[in-house]
């Protein structure tokens, strides 16, 4: 098993995609603020390209931390499985924040699968139809399913793939005023679409006025 | 008239394209760049600069803590604030520390208009 992704990313090209993921958390987090009414604060984004295993360890094997996924599978030039992920213990605490406060236990409960849905529907969709633009692609997004379980369910869920596909696994922390909520973004993709979202992001680099160097203009 | 422009967010790429931008409008400006707020404070220092452009999603501190930050160093610079997090708090909050809000990705217009607005500047005006 290969340790190390099959494609990697030059630093301007991982530059490119991190500033991507930022338009689309940064899109996002002003939906997410409609849907609980007080301002949602993002980190900077983290991104990285590891191996289905090393995603799997990232997330960790402890069985007490369980964890839940919002997944939505996109198709286009580009094909894969986008996750929002975070612990099981904080999703409460999101639906909370989602639903509101003044609403029973028992519709708490009733309301945690669609308020969780609409959550990843909200940011996971943010970050490809921001990505898809930029590129000038059209992505077809699937509706969102939420699951519950740990990392390796989540990177071996089926339809799914081949060996040797890569994850683009992205750190980000968001937080509204009722508690920090720690959550990752993960994309699953093939190998090929892996090779193609590295041409879209040359090409987009370019587009942007980016080359392989820029002049030192803080020179003083 | 020549301006001083300093450009601060810490993606290069993003750096690259609020260029481009100013590129179109005001090639004869001078300007500097930044990846982080320490080297961008030293900056407003040593350099004067009369606009800063700052991304507001930084890591360390943000654009809006770096915004207040300049301002008290040089309460004459004219101060934007780029994201494509437009929530209402975010935008009150670069209005409070005295910047204008502009949504990322920054286009030439929204930037022209910016520089029109606050600077009186005319692109080619020299």
């Amino acid at each position: 098993m290969p340790s190390q992704p099959p494609v990697m990313l030059s630093d301007l090209e991982l530059d490119a995609l991190t500033e991507l993921v930022n338009l689309g958390v940064g899109n996002s987090a002003v939906g997410l603020r409609e849907m609980v009414k007080e301002e949602v604060l993002l980190s900077v984004p983290n991104v990285v390209i590891v191996t289905r295993e090393q995603a799997i360890a990232n997330l960790g094997r402890d069985p007490t931390k369980r964890l839940v996924a919002v997944h939505q599978n996109f198709e286009g030039d580009i094909r894969g499985r986008a996750l929002l992920i975070f612990p099981e213990a904080q999703s409460m605490e999101l639906v909370r924040a989602v639903v509101g406060s003044d609403v029973s236990l028992e519709d708490l409960i009733e309301l945690e699968q669609e308020a969780l849905a609409e959550t990843g529907n909200v940011l996971l969709n943010g970050c490809l139809s921001t990505i898809a633009n930029s590129f000038g692609r059209t992505l077809r997004i699937s509706l969102p399913e939420v699951v519950h379980g740990d990392g390796s369910e989540f990177f071996n869920l089926t339809p799914w793939p081949q060996i040797d596909d890569s994850v683009l696994f992205i750190y980000i922390n968001f937080a509204v005023r009722r508690g920090n909520i720690q959550g990752y973004l993960a994309m699953l993709l093939d190998l090929p679409s892996l090779v193609t979202l590295k041409e879209l992001l040359a090409s987009y680099i370019v587009r942007m006025g980016g080359t392989a160097t820029t002049s030192p203009s803080d020179a003083g | 008239m020549t301006r001083k422009v300093l450009i601060v967010d810490d993606s290069k790429l993003a750096r690259m394209a609020v260029i481009k931008a100013l590129d179109s409008l005001h090639p004869d400006w001078t300007r500097f760049e930044a990846g982080d707020a320490a080297t961008a404070l030293a900056l407003v220092q040593r350099e004067s600069p009369d606009i800063a452009l700052l991304d507001f999603n930084m890591p360390g501190m943000d654009g809006l803590a770096l915004a207040a930050e300049v301002r008290e160093l040089n309460p004459e610079i004219l101060v934007a604030v780029i994201s494509a997090n437009h929530q209402v708090e975010v935008v009150d909050r670069a209005r409070a520390a005295g910047a204008k809000f502009l949504p990322k990705p920054l286009t030439a217009e929204a930037l022209r208009h910016f520089l029109v607005g606050v600077a009186g500047t005319q692109p080619g005006a020299r």
